[in-house]
């Protein structure tokens, strides 16, 4: 076991390397911080625009190649260089990460067991009223972007707060700072709402169509009649053999649902006004901010490779036929 | 005394698909009735029904009462009661019938539990002693384990303890050996008249296994098309059968106690439940039909002056005549004489394994994929072939037989030793050498549904192989080989889904023999097939053998059919050959004790035979390939060995047999330290009855 | 034979009924639409900006003047096609490399699977968003490439496993000790039976490009101006603005959603009517 899960980060290392350093490769190329100095009034002299990108590593007239070996030297040290504005970029991405996981987590949790049970539910209802508003349910908000639920939220929000008269529901930004103690909880907590919303029904529509249809494949097996000869009634027979067993393809899924909603998270955090890492990502591309871009590739590759490790060790804990004995 | 009595159990599925029509019997304690058919004859659906496990949308009517109550339309909550507890089942295929994810123990427990009052502690112990009655060694150790980590046969054994955990008055066993050994079904056998023993239980045995029947049946029901048609008790049936379709059926199997003849067919196929013909459902396969037989569907009637029912309206004609299913049934064209008469040594060789070594690494785990180990899978086995012979390679399952003639099929380099085929060496071909050589070079595979490409007409199947090798005039020659494996040769743009398992295998044969093969690999060619079936497959086998001759390597585990069809057999175990020899002199002295216990797990399909012999029941599973035992490989389960001084018994730990040929004997050898040399009496010729 | 019953478990089915109109109707409003408006999306009307929904301006006019029922039909129909194309290459790739990674084995399946893996790790939306300033300016085909490019990786991996399944099929053997060649084994045994998954697959993956078409165009890294899809359209239309507006919101919004679920029904009713052991 010990040496597999070695062997597994090893290998999970060098993906993360390669992918971040394609990310890397990918925006300096395409991406051009010089702009950001140029066509300024007054103009910036040519000799100090290449003077300060030299600085920050981000100068397009030194090679591609050379800036980053400067970028991976400073990486590996844990320095992931300087924002186009001469910013560190370790240190907003020290602010930002705990705000975008923050996010992640709460979503994933909650969507996947909500969406498991609803999906349980669901085929255990099979072909009744339940089931069927569940599915359409679940279809009609798959069809809908992250981004058009988040609008439609902070619609509904508005709405709400202008029938109220008062900011009963929070659609902008994390906190309050002017606030303090319990009311400052209560009020990141308001905050939280729409956000893990908007990113919480895909991932409920999602979990709770895959476990309804992995529970009705499993219905049909033998084990659920074998379960039912001993003298269980058939709902026992569903929820202690057929939910069980149909978690574990169930839990393959996880590594997937996760990647699309750290997409997701992208549009709710700049809807919503979240300092996180997707909505860096975007502020950086548009300000042609290499580095930036690439700690955000850095941090995604980790995070889908942490997301498949976990799901594989779900998989594991919930089948004993995949353990190493 | 009943405990349960079925009257007239008629079982439809959405569709008007009528699967089970009018099926009734009693059971009485302690009674093991054997419910026969082949495949689609209804025998599991009306097991699933007197069970009420049938899907949602199955329409169940007639009557089963259960110590006189009548099951069918009794509250749910009434039937959990007796589910498991009166009444108690035992699934076909026991891997797909455990929840994979709960271990043994915990599902017998739970099986405990359901019905008994008693807590966590006590059920678990309760499970070990389940286990430990039916046999499985180390109980309290084995209850933890899950269901994959155990062996088919284990399995079958724990699934008989879960049934048994209540003690139940009737126990229905669907088809309980049929995806195991016949070994390991012998063994299974045993465990379940422990079973009946200790529960008293009457048993419902639902097989299609005629020789599993005689062994155990007080009674027996035939089934065909969904309907009973005989009725009577193991001798009435096994020895006068009154009713064309049992009579067929018991003529159609090939013998292990005899050297047969030709096999007699019944030609035709069942009919589909979904378009029955108007009268008797057998008439337009059955011999003895007449006009009338179209008229009605004849009822199952008392035989006059007997308690044995037959539902045929010649069946009185059958009793005073004393027909037999032989003189009936039209007996098939002789073989065609065989073109060659010379002996065997001036035969040409057209295959030759020397020493042929296959090890494949073992993998462990889905996700946490490692290796562990090597599967020695073929260990250095040796054998030859030469022009028209048979040879039958048997053994059970994991003993290399598979993987010994995929080796010769991919005419590759071995791993070790040498595979010779038509004197050229598949290690040294090129790869045009290799693709010409694959002309005399065919394969017939065992499942007929899944050998050929369901997306492909029959044309282009057979086409195939022609045009790959710039055969002209495709049309005629397709046309030429559906007639040759007696099929319609119109049929050309029909699907394989729509022909029956034994037309479908007739074109896999078809398409082996398109390119005028001279060795065809035979792997496993008529164990899917239903015994009426079979029959005719088996004989086609044999028309071409003579009539193109054809020589046959003939995979099998199946002993009554190679003593049919094969010259010469070599018995495998654990990747080695352990006997080799011509079929009269390996049938009639087996030398290895494991040819022996092999022969003597075979159920005969003859009552008293088959309760008067003498049986060597193998101990334990079949060890792992990954790490065969030192020496003789069989010395772990060797019946023999038990019985050996302890000096001798060493020998066979320490040093490894070698095939070594027999004294006494011309094309006979065994590889075995102390080989048997008496004549083994109980599967010898004996009279017709 | 098997088409008229695959047909027949189709069209029994409500969601299929309900996906297959959807479809046809949103396709005959994207295609025949705009020749029943008045305006065309290229037009500008300086009389009226920002004007809501009226008898002349049937869905209302944008900022700068824009009738918003032309410039949405003009977005659906990029929309569509770009769904369409990339989901035609995207399952194409993915058969290709899953059949030839399963078939093959060893380094050949390695090699191939490494690369998926690899474009795994990244979401593709990532990828595609820090290509994009290099696509200013250029056609949306190479948009279409891009989406396509990184977007076959999970149906090649199930491809791979079907085919290690198929690979020991029976037939499968068979072809080769006939001494049928590779290539056309896959061509002619492999792929014909994994037509269902395929079918299935690229119909689901018409909706999920739609979506990351949107998604893209949404920040501005995908369909690039003066080209309009529903994507930049739902960009305008956001922020502060959604509130004022909401038609040019909601039009393009429910015409997205109504596309996407109408593909998404008939594909799910298909993968059932198509490979009924998938599913109860």
């Amino acid at each position: 076991m010990g040496k597999y899960l070695l062997r597994r980060l090893a290998t999970s290392v060098i993906l993360v390397a390669v992918a971040a350093s394609l990310a890397y490769l990918l925006a300096a190329s395409s991406l051009n911080p010089r702009a950001n100095y140029q066509g300024k009034q007054p103009p910036v002299p040519a000799h100090v625009i290449d003077n300060t990108l030299n600085q920050y590593n981000l100068n397009d007239k030194t090679p591609v190649l050379e800036r980053y070996g400067t970028w991976v030297s400073g990486v590996v040290k844990g320095d992931f260089g300087k924002t186009w504005s001469g910013g560190s970029i370790n240190d907003v991405m020290g602010r930002r990460i705990g705000v975008s996981l923050r996010l992640l987590l709460i979503g994933t949790v909650l969507g996947s067991a909500l969406g498991v049970a609803i999906g349980a539910y669901a085929a255990v209802k099979q072909y009744r009223f339940s089931d069927r508003a569940i599915g359409v349910g679940s279809f009609v908000i798959m069809a809908i972007p992250v981004f058009v639920i988040a609008t439609l939220l902070t619609m509904a929000a508005t709405g709400l707060n202008n029938a109220a008269g008062s900011t009963l529901i929070e659609y902008t930004g994390e906190y309050n700072p002017a606030l303090s103690g319990w009311d400052q909880f209560a009020n990141r907590l308001n905050h939280l709402i729409l956000p893990t919303l908007s990113l919480c029904l895909g991932q409920i529509a999602f979990y709770s169509r895959i476990q309804r249809n992995m529970m009705l494949d499993v219905l049909g097996q033998d084990f659920v009649r074998t379960a039912q000869a001993k003298g269980l009634s058939r709902r026992t027979a569903l929820f202690k053999h057929a939910l069980r067993t149909a978690l574990v393809p169930a839990a393959t899924y996880f590594a997937f649902a996760f990647g699309t909603m750290l997409t997701g998270a992208t549009f709710t955090e700049k809807i919503f006004g979240w300092h996180g890492m997707g909505a860096w990502l975007v502020e950086s591309i548009h300000a042609n901010d290499t580095n930036a871009v690439a700690a955000v590739s850095l941090f995604a590759a980790v995070c889908v490779l942490v997301a498949g490790f976990l799901s594989d060790l779900i998989v594991a804990a919930l089948d004993p036929r995949v353990r190493v004995s | 005394m009943t405990i349960l009595e079925v009257n007239d159990l008629t079982v439809t599925f959405p569709g008007g698909i009528q699967a089970v029509r009018g099926v009734s019997y009693q059971l009485g304690r302690g009674e093991v009735l054997g419910i026969v058919g082949e495949s689609g004859s209804g025998k599991s659906v009306t097991s699933l029904a007197v069970m009420g496990l049938l899907p949602a949308g199955a329409d169940v009517s007639g009557s089963v009462k259960l110590h006189g109550r009548e099951l069918l339309g009794m509250p749910e909550k009434e039937i959990l009661k007796r589910r498991g507890k009166a009444i108690s089942m035992i699934f076909q295929d026991p891997l797909s019938a455990f929840t994979p994810v709960y271990t043994i123990g915990n599902q017998i427990a739970e099986a405990v539990r359901v019905h008994q009052d008693i807590g966590k502690e006590a059920a678990a112990k309760r499970a070990v002693e389940l286990l430990d009655l039916v046999g499985i060694p180390h109980p309290d150790v084995r209850a933890k384990a899950f269901p994959h980590e155990f062996s088919g046969g284990m399995r079958q054994r724990a699934m008989i303890a879960m049934a048994i955990a209540n003690d139940p008055d009737v126990l229905i066993c669907d088809e309980p050996t049929t995806a195991l050994d016949v070994t390991i079904q012998a063994q299974v056998l045993e465990v379940l008249k422990t079973a009946q023993r200790e529960t008293g239980a009457g048993i419902v045995m639902i097989t299609h296994d005629l020789g599993v029947v005689a062994g155990l049946a007080d009674r027996v029901l035939v089934m065909y098309a969904g309907k009973p048609v005989e009725q009577g008790t193991v001798e009435e049936i096994y020895y006068r059968p009154r009713q064309p379709y049992t009579m067929g059926l018991l003529a159609s199997i090939p013998r292990l106690d005899r050297e047969s003849e030709r096999l007699i067919p019944i030609e035709g196929n069942p009919p589909s439940p979904a378009a029955l013909p108007p009268g008797c459902p057998f008439a337009p396969r059955c011999p003895l039909r007449v006009d009338a037989c179209d008229d009605a569907e004849p009822p199952l009637q008392h035989l006059t002056g007997e308690t044995r029912m037959t539902a045929c309206i010649r069946s009185h004609e059958i009793e005073v005549k004393g027909l037999t299913g032989a003189e009936v049934y039209p007996v098939p064209e002789p073989v065609a004489a065989e073109h060659i008469a010379r002996p065997r040594s001036e035969r040409a060789t057209v295959l030759e394994l020397d020493q042929l070594i296959r090890h494949y690494p073992l993998m462990k785990g889905a996700v946490f994929k490692r290796r562990v180990g090597t599967v020695h899978a073929v260990d250095g086995i040796s054998f030859d072939i030469v022009e028209g012979e048979t040879l039958a390679l048997v053994g059970e399952s994991g003993c290399g037989k598979t993987t010994t003639l995929q080796q010769i099929m991919q005419l590759e380099a071995a791993q070790g030793g040498r595979v010779v085929v038509f004197g050229k060496d598949s290690g040294a071909l090129t790869k045009s050498d290799r693709k010409a050589l694959r002309k005399d070079l065919q394969i017939v595979f065992q499942d007929p549904m899944a050998a050929l490409d369901p997306r492909m007409p029959v044309g282009d199947i057979l086409a195939e192989p022609l045009r790959a090798h710039g055969h002209q005039d495709i049309p005629a020659r397709v046309a030429e080989l559906l007639t040759l494996v007696g099929l319609d040769p119109d049929c050309v743009h029909r699907y394989p889904q729509h022909f029956s398992g034994g037309q479908r295998q007739r074109i896999g044969i078809a398409r082996a023999l398109a390119l005028e093969p001279k060795l065809i690999v035979l792997d496993e060619p008529v164990s899917a097939l239903d015994v009426s079936i079979q029959a005719g497959v088996i004989n086609l086998l044999e028309d071409l053998k003579a009539r193109l001759g054809l020589s046959y390597l003939f995979v099998a585990h199946d002993l009554s059919v190679v003593r049919h069809l094969a010259d010469r057999i070599a018995v495998m175990y654990l990747g080695k050959i352990v006997e080799v020899g011509t079929v009269k002199e390996v049938y009639g002295t087996p030398a290895h004790p494991y040819t022996r216990a092999l022969m003597s797990a075979i159920p005969l399909p003859d009552p008293q035979l088959e309760r008067s012999r003498r049986r060597v029941i193998l101990e334990g599973d079949l060890p792992s390939p990954a790490t065969p035992p030192t020496g003789c490989r069989f010395h772990t389960r060797c019946p023999k060995r038990a019985l050996l001084p302890e000096a001798q018994r060493q020998r066979c730990v320490a040093e490894e047999p070698a095939v070594v040929r027999l004294a006494h004997a011309d094309d006979h050898g065994a590889a075995c330290h102390y080989p048997e040399v008496t004549q083994v009496t109980d599967i010898s010729p004996v009279e017709d009855k | 034979m098997r088409s008229k019953v695959v047909l027949r478990r189709l069209m029994a089915k409500q969601q299929v009924r309900f996906g297959l109109f959807g479809l046809v109707l949103l396709l005959a409003v994207a295609y025949v639409g705009p020749f029943l408006g008045p305006y065309d999306w290229t037009e500008k009307d300086f009389t009226s900006f920002l004007s809501a929904p009226s008898a002349d301006h049937w869905w209302g006019t944008t900022q700068i003047g824009q009738d918003m029922y032309a410039v949405t039909l003009r977005g659906m129909q990029k929309s569509i096609v770009i769904g369409f194309l990339v989901a035609l290459i995207s399952t194409g790739l993915a058969a290709l490399v899953g059949a030839f990674a399963g078939f093959f084995g060893g380094w050949v399946d390695k090699v191939l699977m490494w690369g998926a893996d690899l474009l795994l790790v990244l979401p593709s939306f990532l990828i595609i968003a820090i290509m994009s300033p290099k696509l200013k300016g250029g056609t949306w085909l190479w948009f279409v490439v891009l989406l396509a490019a990184f977007s076959w990786m999970i149906t090649s991996r199930v491809v791979r496993s079907m085919t290690l399944s198929l690979r020991e099929r029976e037939y499968v053997l068979a072809a080769r000790y006939m001494g049928i060649p590779d290539w056309k084994i896959i061509l002619r045994h492999i792929l014909p039976n994994l037509s269902s998954l395929l079918i299935i697959d690229a119909t689901l993956n018409v909706s999920a490009a739609i979506l990351g078409e949107t998604a893209l165009s949404y920040f501005g890294f995908g369909v690039q101006p003066p080209d309009v899809s529903l994507g930049t359209l739902i960009a305008s239309a956001s922020g502060n603005q959604v509130i004022a507006y909401p038609w040019l919101f909601f039009f393009p919004a429910g015409l997205l959603v109504l596309l996407v679920l109408s593909i998404n029904l008939f594909g799910d009713g298909l993968r059932d009517a198509l490979d009924p052991g998938s599913n109860s």
